[in-house]
Protein backbone atom coordinates (compact mmCIF):
# COMPACT_ATOMS: atom_id res chain seq x y z
CA UNK A 1 0.00 0.00 0.00
CA UNK A 2 1.09 3.52 -0.69
CA UNK A 3 3.81 5.51 -2.38
CA UNK A 4 6.91 4.09 -4.02
CA UNK A 5 8.69 7.24 -2.86
CA UNK A 6 9.74 8.55 -6.27
CA UNK A 7 8.30 12.08 -5.98
CA UNK A 8 10.33 14.72 -4.19
CA UNK A 9 10.31 18.28 -2.94
CA UNK A 10 12.86 19.99 -5.17
CA UNK A 11 12.34 23.69 -4.46
CA UNK A 12 11.26 25.83 -1.51
CA UNK A 13 10.19 29.45 -0.97
CA UNK A 14 9.24 31.32 2.14
CA UNK A 15 8.31 34.90 2.99
CA UNK A 16 9.84 36.41 6.12
CA UNK A 17 7.30 35.99 8.93
CA UNK A 18 6.46 39.32 10.57
CA UNK A 19 4.19 40.32 13.42
CA UNK A 20 3.67 43.74 11.83
CA UNK A 21 3.97 43.41 8.07
CA UNK A 22 6.01 46.27 6.70
CA UNK A 23 6.08 45.39 3.01
CA UNK A 24 3.71 46.21 0.17
CA UNK A 25 0.30 44.54 0.41
CA UNK A 26 -0.35 42.02 -2.35
CA UNK A 27 -3.36 40.04 -3.48
CA UNK A 28 -3.30 36.32 -2.69
CA UNK A 29 -3.06 35.63 -6.41
CA UNK A 30 0.00 37.90 -6.69
CA UNK A 31 1.56 36.09 -3.76
CA UNK A 32 0.77 32.77 -5.45
CA UNK A 33 2.61 33.89 -8.58
CA UNK A 34 5.52 35.32 -6.59
CA UNK A 35 5.99 32.26 -4.36
CA UNK A 36 5.67 29.95 -7.37
CA UNK A 37 8.39 31.82 -9.25
CA UNK A 38 10.60 31.79 -6.13
CA UNK A 39 10.15 28.04 -5.62
CA UNK A 40 10.74 27.27 -9.32
CA UNK A 41 13.90 29.44 -9.37
CA UNK A 42 15.06 27.64 -6.24
CA UNK A 43 14.61 24.28 -7.96
CA UNK A 44 16.02 25.41 -11.29
CA UNK A 45 12.73 24.89 -13.12
CA UNK A 46 10.64 27.16 -15.37
CA UNK A 47 7.00 28.24 -15.24
CA UNK A 48 6.25 26.17 -18.35
CA UNK A 49 7.38 23.03 -16.46
CA UNK A 50 4.34 23.26 -14.14
CA UNK A 51 1.59 20.73 -14.81
CA UNK A 52 -0.04 20.51 -11.40
CA UNK A 53 -1.04 22.84 -8.55
CA UNK A 54 -2.42 22.36 -5.08
CA UNK A 55 -4.03 25.36 -3.42
CA UNK A 56 -6.18 26.26 -0.46
CA UNK A 57 -8.51 29.24 -0.01
CA UNK A 58 -7.62 32.52 -1.67
CA UNK A 59 -9.01 35.89 -0.63
CA UNK A 60 -10.15 36.89 -4.12
CA UNK A 61 -12.54 33.98 -4.82
CA UNK A 62 -14.72 31.68 -2.73
CA UNK A 63 -15.15 29.02 -5.40
CA UNK A 64 -13.39 27.74 -8.52
CA UNK A 65 -10.17 28.43 -6.65
CA UNK A 66 -7.86 26.03 -8.53
CA UNK A 67 -9.00 27.31 -11.94
CA UNK A 68 -8.62 30.91 -10.76
CA UNK A 69 -5.04 30.20 -9.67
CA UNK A 70 -4.19 28.28 -12.86
CA UNK A 71 -5.59 31.08 -15.01
CA UNK A 72 -3.62 33.73 -13.09
CA UNK A 73 -0.39 31.75 -13.40
CA UNK A 74 -1.11 31.18 -17.07
CA UNK A 75 0.03 27.57 -16.88
CA UNK A 76 -2.37 24.79 -17.89
CA UNK A 77 -2.31 21.75 -15.57
CA UNK A 78 -3.42 18.12 -15.50
CA UNK A 79 -3.87 18.08 -11.75
CA UNK A 80 -5.46 20.72 -9.49
CA UNK A 81 -6.63 20.37 -5.91
CA UNK A 82 -7.98 22.63 -3.20
CA UNK A 83 -7.24 21.44 0.34
CA UNK A 84 -9.35 22.37 3.37
CA UNK A 85 -7.55 20.83 6.35
CA UNK A 86 -6.67 23.88 8.43
CA UNK A 87 -3.18 23.44 9.83
CA UNK A 88 -2.88 20.04 8.15
CA UNK A 89 -3.36 21.62 4.73
CA UNK A 90 0.36 21.88 3.87
CA UNK A 91 1.08 18.22 4.68
CA UNK A 92 -2.15 17.22 2.93
CA UNK A 93 -0.96 19.11 -0.17
CA UNK A 94 2.39 17.36 -0.27
CA UNK A 95 1.14 13.78 -0.25
CA UNK A 96 -1.57 14.50 -2.80
CA UNK A 97 1.01 16.10 -5.10
CA UNK A 98 3.36 13.13 -4.61
CA UNK A 99 0.54 10.67 -5.34
CA UNK A 100 -0.43 12.52 -8.51
CA UNK A 101 3.21 12.53 -9.68
CA UNK A 102 3.56 8.80 -8.99
CA UNK A 103 0.36 8.18 -10.95
CA UNK A 104 2.16 9.80 -13.87
CA UNK A 105 -0.47 12.48 -14.54
CA UNK A 106 1.99 15.31 -13.85
CA UNK A 107 5.66 15.73 -12.97
CA UNK A 108 6.00 19.28 -11.58
CA UNK A 109 3.47 20.36 -8.95
CA UNK A 110 3.45 23.64 -7.00
CA UNK A 111 1.90 23.77 -3.51
CA UNK A 112 1.59 27.31 -2.12
CA UNK A 113 0.06 28.88 0.97
CA UNK A 114 0.38 32.66 0.73
CA UNK A 115 -0.54 34.60 3.88
CA UNK A 116 0.56 38.21 3.56
CA UNK A 117 -2.03 40.99 4.04
CA UNK A 118 -3.96 41.90 0.88
CA UNK A 119 -4.69 45.52 -0.18
CA UNK A 120 -7.59 47.21 1.62
CA UNK A 121 -10.80 46.71 -0.35
CA UNK A 122 -12.79 49.76 -1.50
CA UNK A 123 -16.00 47.69 -1.14
CA UNK A 124 -18.11 47.77 2.03
CA UNK A 125 -17.04 45.13 4.50
CA UNK A 126 -19.53 42.34 5.16
CA UNK A 127 -19.76 41.04 8.70
CA UNK A 128 -18.99 37.35 8.88
CA UNK A 129 -20.21 36.04 12.26
CA UNK A 130 -18.02 32.94 12.00
CA UNK A 131 -14.92 35.11 11.85
CA UNK A 132 -16.29 37.21 14.68
CA UNK A 133 -16.61 34.15 16.91
CA UNK A 134 -13.30 32.78 15.57
CA UNK A 135 -15.17 29.61 14.70
CA UNK A 136 -15.54 27.71 11.46
CA UNK A 137 -19.30 28.14 11.04
CA UNK A 138 -22.06 30.24 12.51
CA UNK A 139 -24.52 29.03 9.84
CA UNK A 140 -27.97 27.79 10.74
CA UNK A 141 -27.87 23.99 11.05
CA UNK A 142 -24.16 23.96 11.87
CA UNK A 143 -23.65 21.70 14.92
CA UNK A 144 -20.91 24.02 16.13
CA UNK A 145 -23.17 27.09 15.92
CA UNK A 146 -25.96 25.36 17.81
CA UNK A 147 -24.15 23.29 20.44
CA UNK A 148 -20.68 24.76 21.02
CA UNK A 149 -20.65 28.49 20.26
CA UNK A 150 -23.47 29.38 22.72
CA UNK A 151 -21.25 28.16 25.56
CA UNK A 152 -18.31 30.29 24.48
CA UNK A 153 -16.39 27.23 23.26
CA UNK A 154 -14.74 29.29 20.54
CA UNK A 155 -11.49 29.58 18.69
CA UNK A 156 -8.67 27.18 19.40
CA UNK A 157 -7.46 28.10 22.89
CA UNK A 158 -10.48 26.57 24.57
CA UNK A 159 -10.28 23.20 22.83
CA UNK A 160 -6.53 22.80 23.31
CA UNK A 161 -6.86 23.84 26.96
CA UNK A 162 -9.47 21.13 27.61
CA UNK A 163 -7.17 18.57 25.96
CA UNK A 164 -4.25 19.71 28.13
CA UNK A 165 -6.42 19.65 31.26
CA UNK A 166 -7.54 16.11 30.49
CA UNK A 167 -3.90 15.10 29.92
CA UNK A 168 -3.02 16.58 33.30
CA UNK A 169 -5.71 14.50 34.99
CA UNK A 170 -4.70 11.24 33.26
CA UNK A 171 -0.90 11.50 33.16
CA UNK A 172 0.17 14.53 35.19
CA UNK A 173 1.39 17.90 33.98
CA UNK A 174 4.73 19.65 34.24
CA UNK A 175 4.49 23.34 33.33
CA UNK A 176 8.30 23.64 33.45
CA UNK A 177 8.76 20.84 30.91
CA UNK A 178 6.38 22.68 28.58
CA UNK A 179 8.26 25.93 29.21
CA UNK A 180 11.51 24.10 28.38
CA UNK A 181 10.01 23.05 25.02
CA UNK A 182 9.10 26.66 24.21
CA UNK A 183 12.54 27.94 25.23
CA UNK A 184 14.27 25.35 23.02
CA UNK A 185 12.12 26.13 20.00
CA UNK A 186 12.59 29.86 20.53
CA UNK A 187 16.34 29.19 20.67
CA UNK A 188 16.07 27.69 17.17
CA UNK A 189 13.75 30.47 15.99
CA UNK A 190 16.22 33.06 17.24
CA UNK A 191 18.68 31.66 14.67
CA UNK A 192 16.19 31.79 11.77
CA UNK A 193 16.24 35.11 9.84
CA UNK A 194 12.75 34.33 8.42
CA UNK A 195 11.20 33.90 11.89
CA UNK A 196 9.13 36.55 13.63
CA UNK A 197 11.16 35.85 16.77
CA UNK A 198 14.57 36.00 15.01
CA UNK A 199 17.10 37.12 17.59
CA UNK A 200 14.51 36.89 20.36
CA UNK A 201 14.98 33.80 22.55
CA UNK A 202 13.03 33.34 25.81
CA UNK A 203 13.86 31.51 29.03
CA UNK A 204 11.80 28.87 30.82
CA UNK A 205 11.04 31.45 33.48
CA UNK A 206 9.80 33.90 30.83
CA UNK A 207 7.32 31.25 29.66
CA UNK A 208 6.16 30.43 33.21
CA UNK A 209 5.76 34.16 33.95
CA UNK A 210 3.66 34.79 30.83
CA UNK A 211 -0.04 35.41 31.26
CA UNK A 212 -2.40 32.47 31.80
CA UNK A 213 -4.88 32.50 28.88
CA UNK A 214 -6.99 29.38 29.42
CA UNK A 215 -5.83 27.00 32.15
CA UNK A 216 -3.24 25.46 31.79
CA UNK A 217 -2.08 27.31 28.64
CA UNK A 218 0.12 30.38 29.01
CA UNK A 219 0.65 33.12 26.43
CA UNK A 220 4.10 31.95 25.29
CA UNK A 221 2.81 28.39 24.75
CA UNK A 222 0.40 29.71 22.12
CA UNK A 223 1.37 30.76 18.58
CA UNK A 224 1.36 34.41 17.64
CA UNK A 225 -0.48 35.37 14.42
CA UNK A 226 1.85 36.79 11.79
CA UNK A 227 2.06 37.62 8.09
CA UNK A 228 4.01 35.10 6.05
CA UNK A 229 3.49 32.14 3.76
CA UNK A 230 5.48 29.64 1.79
CA UNK A 231 5.53 27.25 -1.15
CA UNK A 232 7.24 24.13 -2.36
CA UNK A 233 7.57 22.51 -5.77
CA UNK A 234 7.47 18.74 -6.08
CA UNK A 235 8.76 16.77 -9.05
CA UNK A 236 9.23 13.25 -10.35
CA UNK A 237 12.57 11.51 -9.79
CA UNK A 238 13.45 12.15 -13.46
CA UNK A 239 12.86 15.90 -13.12
CA UNK A 240 14.43 15.97 -9.65
CA UNK A 241 17.66 14.61 -11.13
CA UNK A 242 18.14 17.84 -13.11
CA UNK A 243 17.17 20.20 -10.25
CA UNK A 244 19.69 22.24 -8.24
CA UNK A 245 19.28 20.75 -4.78
CA UNK A 246 19.26 17.35 -3.14
CA UNK A 247 15.66 16.12 -3.50
CA UNK A 248 13.56 15.34 -0.41
CA UNK A 249 11.60 12.26 -1.45
CA UNK A 250 8.12 11.66 -0.05
CA UNK A 251 8.53 8.13 1.28
CA UNK A 252 5.43 7.83 3.41
CA UNK A 253 2.32 9.70 4.44
CA UNK A 254 -0.77 9.30 6.54
CA UNK A 255 -3.91 11.30 7.23
CA UNK A 256 -6.64 10.73 9.76
CA UNK A 257 -9.80 12.69 10.60
CA UNK A 258 -12.17 11.94 13.45
CA UNK A 259 -14.13 14.95 14.68
CA UNK A 260 -14.21 18.72 14.28
CA UNK A 261 -14.76 19.83 17.88
CA UNK A 262 -12.83 17.91 20.56
CA UNK A 263 -15.93 17.68 22.76
CA UNK A 264 -16.99 14.81 20.49
CA UNK A 265 -13.64 13.00 20.50
CA UNK A 266 -13.80 9.52 22.03
CA UNK A 267 -10.43 10.10 23.73
CA UNK A 268 -9.00 13.61 24.11
CA UNK A 269 -5.46 12.32 24.72
CA UNK A 270 -5.09 9.84 21.84
CA UNK A 271 -5.07 11.92 18.70
CA UNK A 272 -5.50 11.27 14.95
CA UNK A 273 -1.79 11.89 14.32
CA UNK A 274 -1.24 8.40 15.81
CA UNK A 275 -2.87 6.42 12.98
CA UNK A 276 -1.58 8.97 10.43
CA UNK A 277 2.02 8.55 11.63
CA UNK A 278 1.83 4.76 11.83
CA UNK A 279 0.73 4.70 8.20
CA UNK A 280 3.49 7.15 7.20
CA UNK A 281 6.26 5.16 8.89
CA UNK A 282 4.84 1.85 7.68
CA UNK A 283 4.73 3.08 4.09
CA UNK A 284 8.31 4.32 4.34
CA UNK A 285 9.42 1.03 5.93
CA UNK A 286 10.93 2.98 8.82
CA UNK A 287 10.39 3.43 12.54
CA UNK A 288 10.38 6.70 14.52
CA UNK A 289 13.93 5.80 15.68
CA UNK A 290 15.18 6.36 12.10
CA UNK A 291 14.33 10.07 12.16
CA UNK A 292 17.15 12.66 12.17
CA UNK A 293 14.79 15.58 12.84
CA UNK A 294 11.08 16.04 13.45
CA UNK A 295 9.15 19.10 12.26
CA UNK A 296 6.04 18.83 14.43
CA UNK A 297 3.02 21.08 14.04
CA UNK A 298 3.10 23.31 17.10
CA UNK A 299 0.13 25.62 17.43
CA UNK A 300 0.43 24.92 21.19
CA UNK A 301 2.91 23.08 23.40
CA UNK A 302 0.30 20.38 24.08
CA UNK A 303 0.14 19.67 20.31
CA UNK A 304 3.86 18.84 20.26
CA UNK A 305 3.63 16.75 23.43
CA UNK A 306 0.76 14.61 22.13
CA UNK A 307 2.38 14.24 18.70
CA UNK A 308 5.66 13.05 20.28
CA UNK A 309 3.65 10.37 22.08
CA UNK A 310 1.12 9.40 19.42
CA UNK A 311 3.67 9.33 16.57
CA UNK A 312 5.71 6.90 18.66
CA UNK A 313 8.76 8.96 19.63
CA UNK A 314 7.91 8.04 23.23
CA UNK A 315 5.17 6.12 25.00
CA UNK A 316 1.74 7.43 26.02
CA UNK A 317 2.09 9.43 29.22
CA UNK A 318 5.89 9.69 28.83
CA UNK A 319 5.94 12.99 26.94
CA UNK A 320 6.76 15.23 29.91
CA UNK A 321 9.69 12.99 30.87
CA UNK A 322 10.82 13.00 27.21
CA UNK A 323 10.86 16.80 27.27
CA UNK A 324 12.86 16.78 30.52
CA UNK A 325 15.35 14.20 29.15
CA UNK A 326 16.05 15.66 25.70
CA UNK A 327 17.23 18.90 24.13
CA UNK A 328 14.83 19.61 21.26
CA UNK A 329 16.67 22.66 19.87
CA UNK A 330 18.48 22.48 16.51
CA UNK A 331 21.69 21.73 18.43
CA UNK A 332 20.09 19.14 20.69
CA UNK A 333 20.05 15.33 20.80
CA UNK A 334 16.49 15.20 19.36
CA UNK A 335 16.02 18.17 17.01
CA UNK A 336 12.37 19.24 16.76
CA UNK A 337 11.18 22.30 14.83
CA UNK A 338 14.67 23.34 13.88
CA UNK A 339 13.27 26.54 12.30
CA UNK A 340 11.75 27.54 15.62
CA UNK A 341 8.42 25.94 14.81
CA UNK A 342 5.41 28.18 14.67
CA UNK A 343 6.09 29.13 18.28
CA UNK A 344 9.30 30.70 16.92
CA UNK A 345 8.25 31.65 13.38
CA UNK A 346 4.77 32.92 14.26
CA UNK A 347 1.66 31.41 12.68
CA UNK A 348 0.66 32.75 9.29
CA UNK A 349 -2.83 31.24 9.30
CA UNK A 350 -3.14 27.89 7.53
CA UNK A 351 0.31 28.59 6.02
CA UNK A 352 1.78 27.87 9.44
CA UNK A 353 2.04 24.18 8.64
CA UNK A 354 4.01 24.99 5.48
CA UNK A 355 6.92 26.19 7.64
CA UNK A 356 7.33 22.63 8.92
CA UNK A 357 7.35 21.22 5.36
CA UNK A 358 9.78 23.86 4.08
CA UNK A 359 12.17 23.35 7.00
CA UNK A 360 12.11 19.56 6.56
CA UNK A 361 13.14 19.96 2.92
CA UNK A 362 15.69 22.62 3.84
CA UNK A 363 17.33 20.28 6.36
CA UNK A 364 17.45 17.38 3.88
CA UNK A 365 18.89 19.71 1.22
CA UNK A 366 21.54 20.73 3.76
CA UNK A 367 20.67 24.43 3.56
CA UNK A 368 19.75 25.28 7.17
CA UNK A 369 22.97 27.21 7.89
CA UNK A 370 23.73 27.37 11.62
CA UNK A 371 20.59 25.34 12.30
CA UNK A 372 21.70 22.47 10.06
CA UNK A 373 21.36 19.04 11.66
CA UNK A 374 24.43 16.93 10.79
CA UNK A 375 23.82 14.07 8.30
CA UNK A 376 20.13 14.90 8.05
CA UNK A 377 18.58 12.27 5.79
CA UNK A 378 15.21 11.35 7.27
CA UNK A 379 12.69 13.89 8.58
CA UNK A 380 9.21 13.40 10.05
CA UNK A 381 6.64 16.17 9.48
CA UNK A 382 3.20 16.51 11.05
CA UNK A 383 0.25 18.78 10.32
CA UNK A 384 -2.64 19.47 12.65
CA UNK A 385 -5.93 21.05 11.65
CA UNK A 386 -8.81 22.12 13.83
CA UNK A 387 -8.30 21.01 17.42
CA UNK A 388 -6.33 17.76 17.02
CA UNK A 389 -9.17 16.71 14.75
CA UNK A 390 -7.66 16.41 11.27
CA UNK A 391 -4.01 15.43 11.20
CA UNK A 392 -1.46 14.37 8.62
CA UNK A 393 2.09 13.05 8.68
CA UNK A 394 4.97 12.72 6.21
CA UNK A 395 8.24 10.85 6.18
CA UNK A 396 10.75 12.59 3.88
CA UNK A 397 14.11 11.18 2.90
CA UNK A 398 17.08 12.57 0.99
CA UNK A 399 17.93 11.10 -2.40
CA UNK B 1 -21.52 48.89 22.82
CA UNK B 2 -22.28 46.15 25.35
CA UNK B 3 -21.23 43.12 23.35
CA UNK B 4 -22.69 40.72 25.92
CA UNK B 5 -26.16 41.72 24.67
CA UNK B 6 -25.19 40.10 21.37
CA UNK B 7 -24.38 36.69 22.80
CA UNK B 8 -24.82 33.98 20.15
CA UNK B 9 -27.82 31.76 20.93
CA UNK B 10 -28.82 28.47 19.32
CA UNK B 11 -31.32 28.55 16.45
CA UNK B 12 -33.13 25.19 16.66
CA UNK B 13 -33.74 23.24 13.46
CA UNK B 14 -36.49 20.73 12.63
CA UNK B 15 -34.01 17.99 13.56
CA UNK B 16 -32.95 19.44 16.92
CA UNK B 17 -36.21 21.06 18.09
CA UNK B 18 -37.24 18.24 20.50
CA UNK B 19 -33.96 18.68 22.41
CA UNK B 20 -34.60 22.40 22.98
CA UNK B 21 -38.28 21.83 23.78
CA UNK B 22 -37.20 19.27 26.38
CA UNK B 23 -34.85 21.72 28.07
CA UNK B 24 -37.63 24.33 28.20
CA UNK B 25 -39.66 21.74 30.13
CA UNK B 26 -36.77 20.89 32.47
CA UNK B 27 -36.02 17.59 30.72
CA UNK B 28 -32.87 16.30 29.04
CA UNK B 29 -33.90 14.47 25.87
CA UNK B 30 -31.35 12.48 23.89
CA UNK B 31 -31.84 10.35 20.79
CA UNK B 32 -31.25 6.60 20.76
CA UNK B 33 -30.99 4.43 17.65
CA UNK B 34 -33.68 1.72 17.66
CA UNK B 35 -31.52 -0.50 15.39
CA UNK B 36 -28.08 -0.48 17.07
CA UNK B 37 -29.03 1.16 20.41
CA UNK B 38 -26.33 3.87 20.05
CA UNK B 39 -27.06 7.04 22.02
CA UNK B 40 -26.76 10.03 19.70
CA UNK B 41 -25.71 13.58 20.58
CA UNK B 42 -25.80 16.26 19.19
CA UNK B 43 -29.21 15.53 17.64
CA UNK B 44 -28.99 14.10 14.13
CA UNK B 45 -31.24 12.79 11.37
CA UNK B 46 -29.18 9.59 11.21
CA UNK B 47 -27.43 7.45 13.82
CA UNK B 48 -23.69 8.12 14.02
CA UNK B 49 -23.17 4.43 14.76
CA UNK B 50 -25.00 2.74 11.88
CA UNK B 51 -26.56 5.62 9.85
CA UNK B 52 -30.08 4.34 10.50
CA UNK B 53 -32.77 7.02 10.45
CA UNK B 54 -34.72 5.14 13.13
CA UNK B 55 -33.90 7.39 16.09
CA UNK B 56 -36.18 7.82 19.09
CA UNK B 57 -36.13 10.60 21.66
CA UNK B 58 -35.67 9.41 25.25
CA UNK B 59 -35.83 11.49 28.40
CA UNK B 60 -32.72 10.81 30.48
CA UNK B 61 -31.65 11.90 33.98
CA UNK B 62 -28.98 14.37 32.87
CA UNK B 63 -26.53 12.83 35.36
CA UNK B 64 -23.05 13.41 34.00
CA UNK B 65 -19.32 13.36 34.73
CA UNK B 66 -16.72 15.99 33.90
CA UNK B 67 -14.44 14.82 31.06
CA UNK B 68 -12.39 18.02 31.00
CA UNK B 69 -12.62 21.77 31.42
CA UNK B 70 -10.80 25.04 31.13
CA UNK B 71 -11.07 28.24 33.10
CA UNK B 72 -10.50 31.17 30.75
CA UNK B 73 -8.57 34.23 31.92
CA UNK B 74 -9.64 36.34 28.97
CA UNK B 75 -13.04 36.04 27.24
CA UNK B 76 -13.12 33.64 24.27
CA UNK B 77 -15.11 36.41 22.53
CA UNK B 78 -16.23 39.88 23.71
CA UNK B 79 -19.83 38.60 23.99
CA UNK B 80 -18.81 36.41 26.92
CA UNK B 81 -17.15 39.16 28.99
CA UNK B 82 -19.96 38.92 31.58
CA UNK B 83 -19.20 35.23 32.28
CA UNK B 84 -15.59 35.71 33.43
CA UNK B 85 -13.96 33.50 34.21
CA UNK B 86 -15.70 31.16 31.79
CA UNK B 87 -15.76 27.61 33.14
CA UNK B 88 -16.08 25.73 29.87
CA UNK B 89 -16.64 22.02 30.19
CA UNK B 90 -16.75 18.79 28.23
CA UNK B 91 -19.27 16.57 30.02
CA UNK B 92 -20.34 12.98 29.47
CA UNK B 93 -23.91 11.94 30.22
CA UNK B 94 -24.49 8.59 31.95
CA UNK B 95 -25.58 7.28 28.51
CA UNK B 96 -22.05 7.96 27.19
CA UNK B 97 -22.63 10.94 24.91
CA UNK B 98 -20.48 14.04 25.31
CA UNK B 99 -21.50 17.67 25.12
CA UNK B 100 -20.06 21.16 25.47
CA UNK B 101 -21.37 23.13 28.44
CA UNK B 102 -20.37 25.49 31.21
CA UNK B 103 -20.13 24.81 34.94
CA UNK B 104 -22.16 27.00 37.29
CA UNK B 105 -22.34 27.50 41.08
CA UNK B 106 -18.86 26.07 41.55
CA UNK B 107 -15.58 27.35 42.96
CA UNK B 108 -12.56 27.10 40.65
CA UNK B 109 -10.58 24.90 43.05
CA UNK B 110 -13.56 22.56 43.39
CA UNK B 111 -13.47 21.60 39.69
CA UNK B 112 -11.94 18.17 39.13
CA UNK B 113 -11.89 15.95 36.06
CA UNK B 114 -14.15 12.96 36.73
CA UNK B 115 -16.44 14.77 39.19
CA UNK B 116 -20.18 13.98 39.18
CA UNK B 117 -22.46 16.64 37.74
CA UNK B 118 -26.15 17.33 37.60
CA UNK B 119 -28.05 19.40 35.03
CA UNK B 120 -29.03 23.05 35.50
CA UNK B 121 -31.70 24.41 33.17
CA UNK B 122 -30.82 28.01 32.35
CA UNK B 123 -33.58 29.89 30.52
CA UNK B 124 -31.49 32.48 28.68
CA UNK B 125 -34.28 33.81 26.46
CA UNK B 126 -37.99 33.29 25.86
CA UNK B 127 -37.20 30.48 23.43
CA UNK B 128 -33.92 29.04 24.58
CA UNK B 129 -32.94 27.13 27.71
CA UNK B 130 -29.26 26.16 27.86
CA UNK B 131 -28.13 22.97 29.60
CA UNK B 132 -25.43 23.85 32.11
CA UNK B 133 -24.03 21.65 34.88
CA UNK B 134 -23.14 21.91 38.55
CA UNK B 135 -21.36 19.49 40.90
CA UNK B 136 -23.37 16.89 42.80
CA UNK B 137 -22.77 17.73 46.47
Amino acid sequence: MGLKGTAAIVGIAEYPHQRRYEGRRKFTLSQWAELTRMALDDAGLRASDINGIVCSDIREADMFTPATVVEYLGQPVNFAERIDLGGATAVGMIWRAAAAIELGICDVVVCALPALPIPTSPLPRELNPAVWYQSSSANWGSPQAEFDIPFGNLAQNCGYATIAQRYAAEFGYDPRAMARLVAQQRRSGAQNPLAAFYGAPVSEDDVLASKMIADPLRMLEIVMPVAGGGAVVLASAEVAARCRHRPAFVKGFGEHLTIKTPTYAKDLCRTPVGPASRQAFGMAGLTPAAVDAAEIYDCYTITVLLTLEDAGFCGKGEGMQFLRDHDLSYAGDFPVNTHGGQLGMGQAGAAGGMTQVVEAARQIMGRADVRQVADCNTVYVSGTGGVMSEQSALVLQGG
Amino acid sequence: MDMTMMKPLPHPTPVTRPFWDGLAHGEVRVQQCTECKTWVFYPRSHCNGCLSDQLEWRTVSGAATLVSFTITRQPTAPMFADEMPQRIAVVELAEGVRMTSTLVDVADDEIKVGMSLRPVFDAVSEDITLLRFTPVR
